[in-house]
């Protein structure tokens, strides 16, 4: 059984699809999704346990031996991932129930459900494979889950942005496939265990560096690297709010998890210092961290106020993996699994707005912050783990990419993650002033407390946010472990 | 002269390719972009197939007095790419169509005018 896990992991939402979208009407496509994510938080946990005490997994599909075969090899890096991809999934769906029958029409919610749990499946499976074919397969079934999803939002322009999504996640998913053709044509090999150990020798050819090229700007369009993230803000901001609380949470973090294991696994060491991704992953990430930021300011909706800080926060991310140094890439993963706890509370306390109030505009908002006073709550603190106030899960990554940006004295670095916190300060106090300080539009509205459903899940993440902002041990913990697996590349 | 007619495969690969994204770039209405996705994944099935060749290789299916195949490897890895793109297009085209009920066009400018985003 022990074994199986990193399979049953991808195979348990896979088979619970075509279930879900069977089932009948009402709550049962609900309860199987929820039964479902709960068992893969409880497995992927279960992972993580086995890879830490007892090292790295390798399961051999259908018993092919790699490089043959396709194999599965879990070590702490995709472990963690996995974990945090499954257990966003198992908060998301309780709380999808509400949210989902009010903005779903009713005879689309089994196949709502099935998607969602296709969607799952492909970011799980990218985290537990070690294939990069298998990589762009997996890819592709959450991208074209995703891409449903979104276009299932009440606007019309739900639709359009689905559109521009598709055509530019399917170009990078391309992009990827032309890289690992090009890798391919030179080693003949797809495992990336196998790969580690054949690329230093061909690393010189210029074949190589334009598949390395390829899969960079392929997985850099998928995770909304600053000038690729044109599809992002639209889509959060018209996809149903548990599509923007799941996918906000997971699909970027499984996009950087791939950037980090190209560089970290198979890529050679020293190879991203050769040619200039480091420095262009650097320069992104800063134009990121400052040019979304200061678009964040100018929002008039709560929910694209939010994508674009999302853009930002993927922009830490990538300044974290330039620095190429051990803080930098341990910065980068805990912000990672920082990033979707704080994000996955801010949307979810969005969606339960606009579960009251039909709409999430600055002006319909303004004042009601007495009236949901856990709701807004919830906004205020994970607004705060944002900025990165000490004692949220903000702080610890900051406090990490500074000490990073410092040992290499970066002082460029060092002057964006600041600037970057001011400018969250600014868009986050704008929205808690507009919470708590303004008078409402409309004087004898009164607003009553979301459900228990939506505010249980959404806490559930506000609280982690404190509990991960003053115990390190876990996330930092396994961060450090994962980079002295992916180390070697990172020196 | 070498280089363009040896590699000839790789050029036609690039053309398509280049021809693809540039229809996608630059047409506006959404069934072209469409289009021009399938020219440029196409491109890259292409690319695939070149790869897997080898000179004077057979098909790879073995049978007395044959020596040397074509490498199988490439050939399965695409087959599964243009399964992916037969999706993708399948799906873009469904969101074609709920975009032409909703707003009544499929051309980019007009719906950009409707709604001020994309």
């Amino acid at each position: 059984m022990g074994n199986h896990i990193s399979l049953l992991l991808v195979v348990l939402p896979l088979m619970a699809a075509p279930l879900v979208a069977i089932s009948p009407r009402g709550r049962t496509p609900w309860a199987i999704a929820c039964i479902v994510a709960a068992v893969c938080a409880f497995l992927a946990a279960t992972q993580l346990w086995m890879v830490v005490n007892h090292g790295t997994i390798s399961y051999e599909l259908g018993g092919w031996a790699p490089p043959w075969g396709i194999e599965y090899r879990i070590d702490a890096v995709n472990a963690f991932v996995a974990l945090i991809v499954a257990s966003i999934a198992a908060l998301t769906l309780p709380y999808a129930l509400l949210s989902a029958e009010q903005e779903i029409p009713a005879d689309k919610i089994p196949l709502f459900y099935s998607a969602l749990l296709l969607c799952l499946t492909g970011l799980l499976g990218m985290t537990q494979t070690g294939d990069i074919f298998n990589i762009f397969v997996f890819l592709e079934i959450s991208s074209l889950a995703s891409y449903a999803l979104i276009s299932l939002g009440k606007q019309r322009q739900a639709l359009t942005s689905a559109y521009q999504y598709l055509i530019m996640g399917t170009i990078g998913a391309t992009f990827y496939l032309i890289g690992v053709g090009l890798i391919y044509s030179q080693t003949g090999s797809l495992n990336m265990q196998d790969l580690e150990a054949i690329l230093p020798g061909v690393v010189h050819l210029r074949t190589v560096e334009t598949g390395f090229a390829f899969i960079m700007i392929g997985v850099a369009l998928k995770l909304a690297l600053f000038p690729l993230h044109l599809w992002l803000p639209n889509a959060y901001t018209y996809a149903p709010s548990v599509v923007t609380v799941f996918l906000a949470a997971t699909a970027t973090k499984v996009a950087v998890y791939v950037l980090l294991r190209m560089l970290g696994t198979v890529f050679p060491e020293g190879f991203a210092q050769i040619t200039p991704a480091d420095e262009l992953l650097m320069v992104a990430g800063i134009a990121g961290i400052l040019i979304a930021s200061v678009y964040a300011i100018y929002q008039k909706n709560v929910k694209r106020l939010l994508a674009y800080s999302s853009v930002a926060q993927v922009g830490y991310m990538a300044l974290g993996i330039g620095l190429a140094s051990a803080t930098g890439v341990t910065a980068a993963l805990v912000h990672l699994f920082n990033h979707a706890l704080m994000k996955g509370a801010l949307f979810m306390a969005i969606g339960a707005i606009i579960y009251r109030l039909g709409a999430c505009h600055m002006e319909q908002i303004q004042g009601l912050g007495r009236m949901m006073p856990w709701t807004f709550g919830a906004i205020v603190i994970g607004g705060l783990s944002l900025v990165g106030v000490p004692g949220t899960a903000g702080f610890i990554s900051k406090w990490y990419l500074v000490t990073a940006a410092l040992e290499q004295q970066a002082w460029i670095s060092v002057g964006v993650i600041l600037a970057g916190s001011l400018l969250a300060v600014v868009y986050v106090g704008k929205l808690i002033e507009a919470l708590y300080f303004k008078p409402t539009t409309d004087n004898g509205r009164q607003v009553t407390e979301a459900p228990l459903l939506l505010l249980v899940p959404t806490w559930a993440l506000v609280i982690a946010n404190i509990y991960f902002g003053l115990n390190t041990e876990l996330t930092v913990g396994i961060a450090q472990q994962a980079v002295a697996i992916l180390s070697g590349v990172m020196p | 002269m070498d280089i363009f007619i040896g590699h000839y495969n790789y050029w036609i690969v690039i053309i398509l390719m280049m021809v693809g994204l540039y229809a996608v770039i630059s047409r506006g209405n959404l069934i072209k972009k469409v289009i021009g996705l399938n020219i440029f994944q196409v491109s890259v099935f292409f690319l695939y197939i070149s790869l897997g060749a080898v000179d004077g290789g057979a098909a790879p299916i073995v049978t007395e007095g044959v020596e040397t195949y074509s490498n199988p490897l490439p050939h399965v890895l695409i087959l599964t790419a243009i399964v992916v793109g037969v999706a993708t297009t399948a799906l873009a085209l469904a969101l074609v169509i709920r975009i032409k009920e909703s707003y009544g066009t499929i051309e980019e400018d007009k719906i950009h005018q409707m709604d001020h985003s994309l």
